[in-house]
């Protein structure tokens, strides 16, 4: 993928989105934006809607009304492997490992959208460069990793695919402190490479740490926003959704 | 090829000489065949994580298009046995798009329920067309050319009273009696030589793109679609192909039997083709193999003990299934078989011993 020159149109661009499970609005009409290069979290309590926002994007959940617009395209509606395919890539809350299937196969199932075979096998020795680990147990099942190694092939797994825009959600979650900060020294390294990510965090202040943006929800609605050094300094803020 | 098969001849009656301590004849291995194909039709569908019993209904397709075709249109076997495969798999597209939809025992059910018009289909089809051109001949549609088709052909036969009450007689697939007096054109090498056919492009699959979002699927249908993976297309990928393999098999044992009829390939033979994946386990494509041949092959082998030989067959499988629940091809299986039997046995000492102490 060549590397697109900095424009000002943002790479993701939401719009007044509703999100509902059943008779139940999860989401109250949420609009926000993420720029080239830009680490962007969404913050908040539990059930403020933060995962929601990232399964209703990536197309597991169909939004009621609003607009979700990817590098200038409309992608609001489409089916999860639609949306994948144009390499917008969700790294989903529980990671989603295919418990029964090889380290190994679980990363080629992340080039499944990708047809440049050569490329393919060197992203691969490039993932394995970066995590040795998943480079020894390849060959083993991927239900056996520890948790902490199953966020690395998770991540992997994300990167074998070329993501144009990453969501993670809840990375560092059901982690052991030393891990959520390996996981967090991760992100810092994808951001350095120029992957934009959009990140959920029950960590906010870890969140906040690496992030350029930050919304806060609140029950299914951003009730504010601002730059790290912004929010952080925004004491209310802090014990009012952060505890 | 001629030497292959002179050679795979000797090969064969060495094994049959072999296995006829176990009762098994050249007609009971070339059963075994027809079955370990059928098992691996329906092994590729559960490796997606689809629960389809529709395997009957297209053996059954499979059966009388190919016989058809070299009955009356005089074709070759393998064109007809191909044709078969193909028209299986065309009319699988219709029938998954809708109902590949559903999960579990709701796309059982659904899957059975295909099987079951396809059997009744053939039951009815001739009675269907009579009346059809009962109808023609009266509103006089095409007069000429049907009572001229009918003096030319065996199949149709038209009489008209002076009374003008129109009798036509059809037969194409006979019914419930079926299609009789098909020569046996299918030999075991065939049965073989497609069965490893089937094996080999299964291995390729398995390491293929399409193979690893099959397993996907099969574990994760929301993670697969996450990844990428068109999850509907697959699952119609897969029971297409499924669909062609039951059909290649109907076509082979078609032309085995001499007798083609709609009550062969009724519910009993789902239960039977289910039975061979649960019996030899979906770990590998090898379980419904055996489980095939073993299910295939054990009514056979037990005809010794003549009366008590359902009671037998049953409580084998029921063991089978009981101490080796994933399935009679699993390594892990048997080692913990063996692991439960020896820790009882030393459980029971100890015990002995605890007993003896107090």
């Amino acid at each position: 993928m060549k590397s697109k020159p900095e424009t000002s149109h943002p790479i993701l661009e939401v719009t007044n989105l509703q999100t509902s499970y059943g008779s139940i609005r999860a989401l109250n009409g949420i609009s926000f934006r993420i720029m080239h290069g830009q680490v962007v979290s969404l913050i908040g309590a539990n059930g403020a809607g933060k995962s929601t926002t990232l399964n209703t994007i990536s197309g597991i959940l169909k939004a009621d009304t609003g607009q979700i617009v990817f590098f200038e395209e409309d992608i609001t509606g489409l089916s999860a492997h639609h949306i994948t395919r144009r390499h917008l890539i969700q790294v989903p809350e529980g990671r989603q490992i295919i418990a029964n299937m090889s380290v190994l196969e679980n990363l080629m199932i992340g080039a499944h959208i990708r047809l440049d075979k050569a490329k393919v096998q060197t992203d691969l020795e490039g993932i394995f460069e970066r995590f040795p680990r998943l480079q020894e147990r390849r060959k083993q099942k991927a239900g056996s990793l520890s948790g902490g190694e199953q966020q690395m092939l998770a991540v992997g797994r994300a990167l074998m695919m070329r993501p144009r825009l990453l969501m993670l959600d809840e990375p560092s979650m059901g982690l052991a402190p030393l891990l959520v900060n390996e996981v967090f020294a991760l992100i810092a390294e994808i951001k350095s490479q120029g992957i934009p990510i959009l990140l959920v965090e029950q960590n906010a202040r870890k969140a906040l740490q690496i992030a350029d943006y930050v919304y806060v929800l609140d029950r299914g609605q951003i009730v504010n926003e601002g730059s790290a050094q912004e929010i952080q300094q925004d004491t209310d803020i802090l014990s009012a959704y952060l505890g | 090829m001629g030497f292959l098969i002179d050679g795979f001849n000797q090969l064969q009656t060495w094994l049959l000489i072999l296995l006829s301590p176990l009762n098994i004849t050249e007609p009971v291995l070339q059963f075994m065949l027809v079955s370990a194909i059928l098992g691996l039709s329906i092994y590729l569908t559960l490796y997606t994580g689809m629960f389809s019993l529709a395997n009957g209904g297209f053996m059954a397709i499979g059966a009388y298009v190919s016989v058809l075709l070299t009955q009356q249109a005089g074709w070759s076997l393998s064109l007809s046995i191909l044709t078969g495969m193909i028209v299986a798999g065309i009319i699988a597209v219709p029938i998954g798009l809708p109902v590949l939809r559903l999960r579990d025992i709701y796309l059982a059910i659904a899957t059975i329920g295909f099987g079951e018009v396809v059997r009744i289909m053939a039951l009815n089809f001739d009675d269907l067309v009579e009346s059809f051109i009962k109808w023609m001949v009266q509103k006089e549609i095409l007069f000429d050319s049907l009572i001229s088709r009918a003096e030319t052909s065996d199949m149709l036969d038209i009489t008209i009273r002076d009374n003008g009450n129109v009798r036509v007689n059809f037969e194409l697939l006979g019914g419930a009696r079926g299609i009789k007096g098909i020569p046996v054109m299918a030999e075991t090498w065939m049965l073989v030589l497609f069965l490893i056919i089937v094996i080999y492009f299964i291995i390729r699959l398995h390491r293929s793109r399409l193979g690893r979002a099959m397993a996907a699927i099969r574990q994760d249908e929301q993670a697969a679609s996450n990844m990428g993976i068109d999850v509907v297309y697959v699952k119609n990928v897969v029971f297409v192909l499924s669909a062609m393999i039951a059909a290649a098999a109907g076509g082979l044992s078609g032309h085995l039997t001499r007798i083609i009829d709609p009550s062969n390939y009724g519910f009993d033979l789902v239960v039977d083709i289910l039975a061979y994946a649960v019996l030899g386990g979906t770990q590998t494509w090898a379980g419904p193999v055996i489980g095939a041949m073993v299910l295939r092959a054990l009514p056979e082998t037990l005809r010794g003990f003549s009366e008590l030989r359902g009671l037998i067959n049953g409580l084998i499988l029921l063991g089978a299934i009981v101490y080796l629940p994933s399935g009679l091809v699993d390594i892990k299986g048997f080692r913990g078989l063996v692991a439960y039997f020896r820790n009882n046995r030393t459980q029971r000492k100890e015990m002995v011993k605890d007993n003896a102490n107090t």
